[in-house]
């Protein structure tokens, strides 16, 4: 969520009353946007020996763009509060009745398509307008156009240029001119070059770093207005006292580019001599059938039911009251002539966010106050409650682990590919391990597809505690599967480990001993030791009784060779190998930098469903 | 002083040096043991009600090394003087130092000689001595308290201290007396009832140690769940009493299209950024949706178009976000980044589901399972954590019968009480409250959870019908865990570097108890 700072005294001053910092927290929560911070008590840095007067920080919903500065904060506060109606903004054509214009060539499709324009006249700037203008940009860029991926923002003292304007494509080398704030005239490529480290502009130079041909946006003169979406021309530059902005904006979503326009212009027009006018601009794209006059700021007509909103709210309105309510959200909505169920409600240029009637009605939900909504029960139809069957088996091997005196432990899912394969003198055969494509750190290459580097790192870390350290998880694991829409596959695993004086070998095949002696499904070959007064653990595969488990040794690098077997299954005469126990090699005791012995035992649970 | 003989039985010696004297003191009777053995011994003796005694605190001056040296030699400036008194014709400052035989010395002391005026600058430059004799008060001093450990005037004492030439050492004696029981011997006591007495009757005669009811019981050396885990039960306790569905949660690898295409979160949308996702490099990417079993009946193709058709045109009332909707975004590999992955595809398989009035049945559905965030790690981020998620599919729900259900929920948790609903903005749930609860602690209101109605968009796409509407509300298993704990490190609860202690003495968890 966007955080936007304004002036705490000109807030309220534009909102024509004082809050304590209480009630005003009370009215953004209301509202639906967050006070993250008042700064009236802190100490606020000093900007040329004047300290910065005390700012409200305040959260605004990633969606609602027409809060991004404090013109559209102090505005739909004050509509929210009944102050204000919404401005009625207007297109004023220039007095000569000749648009400016801004033509597009075909090239522009080989980088970035699409352009927008507006030009606000006899604007007055404060420096704090100003700022909040800049600002607003600053905003726009990094939040509804993804840091000018899809828009690209630049504005212009318009005294300095002459339209009509093209927007054109060309070889970086073929644009030449003063970047802002820049005494020296390069071209495209050399601009590349002189932004790579700069640490605002830098970030954008990939945009269109290798493209064959540079956006770039001429005046009549041939005067490079800007090289979008990296720069403008030092020539155009606005200042305080600019009169005429010539706003143009270039996309590669020409959805959020009219968005973007709308937005500026409806915060910024308020500054015009004409208070809300903004002059139109002429685009002339022929070649892709994008010829407009920008930007269009006619509110869109949508239809609500009133019937909808009464029954997601839980009110019983009138659609009278329902369109009072929706004008402190800055519609305009009368009930509509034709059906006494329907709600015109215009949507004013400044709510992109409203796609369905569905905004349309949280709005309402929002005017009225959630908290003073009716409540109603939830219970409208009984349901049944059903533990998920992986779960209760995964709880079952859970609790005789605790009972039987071992330590729960949630060691993390992701780790290195180290930890998973080399450092347990496993191999990766490439079609095994989840890989991540952006990891911050070296921590998170693969999910895992072992429970032990978890059980390892965790007595690692916990070599302070007394020995013998019993520790077990029983979580997920996950595998490449190409054969399924996801290509990838969890498994519910179990695994314990031992860390003691001695290796406590016995200690972990007695676990799983116990635990399948529990799991009573999968331990029909031993029937008879449950019921009988004696217990055998017969190791020997026995044909005559169809279904159990037996271990046999193994010689697998992980382990000590000699002190470690596989396990196996038979269910239903099908044989399974469902996983391994063994002292662990000291090898790999080493990689995890633990002291004493440790045996290991992981198995897959899911065969026991 | 005792006469017992020196055997190491210190109980005995104390015994028989009490049958000659008494009161005993221990600062008199055993100078050279440890106070500490004295104390066992005495405890012993007393637990056997053979004597009793009292506890003396004492403060005792002790010399630091450096008045040791003054104790000895003199101080620094008596040094200096004696060194100039018995020179003809005064010293330099350099013969002064190898005639005291210390630079430090002899430096400090002449200091202080000077301002005492015991000695003074001759006229060649040199120094003489300008005392006839000296006091030298100081080594007076410390020589008495090096014999007695104490000074008759406190004065000095604190004088001494601050000149850091004495410490205080805090000495502990005993005054000990007879007690009811005093023998010269020690009868033999059993510390436990065994089979053997039980069986030679050895019981009826022996004597028992009392039992030390100050002590704690014997380490059980328990088995012990984790604590997130015993919160996650509770949760899921909850959740069964209210009539929920546990959801099968067995993917950690999701498509770009289950984890936010199909709700309805456009492909531009910063959750979906490098930044804030795991992507998948291995395998490189995922098919299409589609059946996974042969009892799943539902038109895949068409979803997949309906969800397009959302995002890109608009549709079901909605003018969609306008943009070109690129399949392949839609089909990268994801680790998921909310359990909402899976409540999707469940409500997409509701959407197929025929109750006994041919419509979707309601249904209530729940998870507790890990997500992942590529987020940067500090003291409340992890790349891993537990959503806690539930969902509410029903014909005629309300908002306010969310926020009913919303209190009723965390009333369970002892949190239900003045619960406040703020409005905020999900992609995928419209309207969209935030739960807050005061905190006693903090003072303030704290976000306890996320919630809201599902758009209609995500629905209608998967077929369900415009009257069923679907809560959905969510929180981290991991933060009231913290705040019930206290943990302020998310690393202390989750992942290889929790104290294992931890989890061995964390208590049973009951939610409902503030």
């Amino acid at each position: 969520m966007p955080t936007i700072s304004v002036d705490k005294a000109e807030l309220y001053k534009a909102l024509g009353q004082e809050y304590t910092t209480e009630q005003f927290e009370e009215l953004c929560f209301d509202f639906g946007i967050e006070l993250d911070e008042d700064t009236t008590d802190q100490e606020r840095p000093i900007v040329n020996g004047k300290q910065e007067p005390a700012q409200l920080k305040i959260e605004i919903p990633a969606n609602r763009y027409d809060m991004l500065c404090f013109e559209g904060i102090a505005l739909m506060l004050n509509i929210f509060r009944g102050k204000l109606p919404l401005p009625n903004y207007r297109l004023v054509k220039p007095q000569s009745g000749k648009l400016e214009s801004i033509t597009v060539t075909k090239n522009t499709e080989r980088v970035r398509p699409y352009v927008s324009a507006a030009i606000l006249r006899n604007v007055t700037f404060t420096q704090e307008s100003y700022n909040s203008f800049i600002s607003l940009q600053d905003k726009l860029h990094q939040n509804l156009a993804r840091q000018r991926t899809l828009v690209a923002i630049g504005t212009h003292d318009l005294d300095t240029i002459k339209g009509p304007f093209t927007y054109d494509a060309l070889p970086p080398k073929e644009i030449a001119f003063i970047p802002l704030n820049q005494t020296k005239k390069m071209n495209g490529e050399a601009l590349m070059e002189f932004y790579a480290n700069d640490k605002n502009l830098g970030k954008y130079l990939n945009i269109i770093k290798d493209k064959p041909v540079y956006p770039v946006i001429f005046d009549s003169e041939k005067t490079v207005c800007s090289l979008p979406p990296i720069i403008n021309g030092n020539h155009s530059k606005i200042t305080l006292k600019t009169t005429n902005v010539f706003i143009e904006m270039t996309a590669t979503d020409r959805t959020k580019l009219e968005i973007v326009n709308n937005i500026i212009v409806a915060m910024f027009s308020q500054y015009c001599a004409e208070e809300f006018t903004i002059e139109p601009v002429e685009i002339i794209s022929e070649h892709n059938g994008e010829s407009r006059i920008t930007p269009d700021i006619s509110p869109r007509s949508a239809e609500a039911e009133v019937d909808y909103i009464n029954a997601c709210t839980g009110l019983d309105e009138s659609p009278e009251r329902i369109c009072e309510l929706l004008t402190k959200m800055c519609y305009s909505a009368k009930p509509s002539s034709k059906d006494k169920n329907i709600i015109d409600v215009s949507i004013p240029p400044t709510r992109a966010d409203v796609l369905h009637q569905c905004d349309i009605m949280e709005d309402v939900a929002i005017a009225y106050g959630f908290n003073n909504l009716p409540r109603s029960s939830y219970n409208k139809s009984s349901t049944v409650a059903q533990p998920l069957l992986m779960n209760k088996l995964g709880d079952i091997v859970r609790l005789e682990s605790a009972m039987a005196g071992w330590t729960e432990v949630m060691p993390l899912i992701l780790c290195s590919h180290d930890e998973n394969f080399a450092w347990l003198n496993r191999k990766d055969d490439g079609n095994t391990a989840v890989k991540l494509a952006n990891p911050k750190t070296a921590e998170y290459q693969i999910v895992r597809t072992s429970l032990l580097p978890g059980l390892l790192k965790t007595i690692r870390e916990n070599k302070k505690h007394s020995v013998p350290i019993k520790v077990f998880e029983v979580s997920d694991v996950a595998f490449k599967d190409v054969t399924l829409e996801r290509k990838s596959k969890n498994e519910r695993h179990f695994a314990a480990a031992w860390y003691g004086k001695t290796s406590g070998f016995e200690i972990v095949h007695g676990l799983l001993d116990r635990v399948l002696l529990m799991l009573k499904t999968a331990f029909v070959t031993h029937e008879e030791g449950l019921e009988g007064k004696k217990l055998q653990y017969d190791v020997k595969e026995d044909p005559s009784k169809p279904d159990g488990y037996w271990i046999e040794e193994i010689d697998e690098p992980t382990f000590f060779s000699g002190h470690a077997a596989a396990i196996f299954l038979r269910l239903n005469g099908k044989a399974v190998r469902i996983g391994e126990f063994g002292i662990l090699h000291p090898t790999v005791l080493d990689k995890f930098e633990l002291r004493y012995p440790v045996s290991t035992l992981e198995i897959n649970l899911e065969v026991f469903l | 002083m005792a006469t017992a003989e020196n055997t190491g039985d210190l109980p005995s010696e104390i015994l028989h040096a009490l049958s000659e004297k008494e009161p005993l003191l221990s600062a008199e009777a055993f100078p050279s043991i440890k106070s500490a053995d004295v104390k066992s011994a005495l405890d012993r003796l007393g637990s056997r009600s053979m004597l009793t005694y009292e506890t003396i605190d004492r403060e005792e001056a002790v010399l630091e090394p450096e008045a040791e040296q003054i104790a000895a030699s003199g101080s620094h400036e008596a040094r200096v003087f004696e060194a100039l008194r018995n020179a003809m014709g005064g010293l330099t400052v350099a013969e002064l130092e190898s005639a005291v035989g210390d630079k430090n010395v002899a430096k400090v002391g002449q200091g202080k000689a000077f301002k005492s005026k015991w000695i003074a600058k001759g006229k060649d430059g040199k120094l003489v001595a300008s005392a006839e004799s000296i006091e030298d008060t100081t080594r007076e001093q410390l020589q008495i308290i090096q014999k007695t450990s104490t000074h008759p005037d406190p004065k000095v004492i604190t004088d001494l201290k601050k000149r850091k030439l004495i410490k205080m050492q805090k000495v502990i004696s005993f005054k000990i007396n007879k007690g009811p029981k005093f023998a010269l011997e020690m009868v033999k006591e059993e510390t436990d009832l065994t089979a053997d007495m039980l069986a030679s009757g050895a019981w009826k005669t022996a004597n028992f140690k009392p039992y030390n009811f100050k002590a704690l019981g014997a380490d059980q050396n328990a088995g012990a769940l984790h604590p997130l885990n015993k919160v996650r039960h509770e949760f899921r306790q909850i959740f069964f009493e209210m009539g929920f569905e546990e959801m099968p949660t067995n993917h950690f690898v999701e498509t770009g299209f289950w984890n936010f295409d199909a709700l309805f979160v456009p492909q531009q949308h910063p959750a979906r950024d490098l930044q804030d996702t795991f992507y998948i490099s291995d395998p490189v990417s995922a098919d299409k949706p589609r059946a996974e079993s042969d009892d799943d009946k539902a038109d895949y193709e068409e979803y997949w178009k309906n969800v397009k058709d959302v995002h890109q045109e608009g549709k079901y009332g909605s003018i969609g976000y306008r943009y070109p909707w690129a399949e392949d975004e839609s089909l990268r590999l994801v680790l998921r980044t909310h359990t909402t992955a899976i409540s999707t595809a469940m409500l997409h398989k509701l959407a197929q589901q025929k109750g006994p009035d041919g419509r979707p049945p309601p249904a209530r559905y729940f998870s507790i399972d890990r997500v992942f965030r590529n987020e940067t790690v500090d003291a409340t981020h992890l790349a891993e954590f537990h959503q806690v998620e539930g969902v509410i599919a029903d014909y005629g729900l309300t908002l306010g019968g969310l926020m009913e259900f919303m209190t009723t929920f965390f009333e369970k948790m002892g949190l239900g009480a003045d619960l406040r609903f703020k409005p905020a903005y999900n992609p995928y749930t419209e309207p969209s409250m935030e739960i807050f609860s005061f905190h006693k602690g903090l003072n303030k209101l704290v976000e306890i959870g996320n919630s809201g109605m599902f758009r209609p968009e995500m629905l209608e796409a998967m077929g369900l019908p415009k009257d069923m509407r679907v809560y959905g509300w969510g929180l981290s298993l991991e933060r009231p865990t913290m705040i019930k704990y206290k943990v302020n490190n998310i690393r202390e609860l989750l992942g290889h570097k929790v104290d294992l202690s931890f989890i061995e003495r964390n208590p049973a968890v009951r939610l409902e108890k503030t």
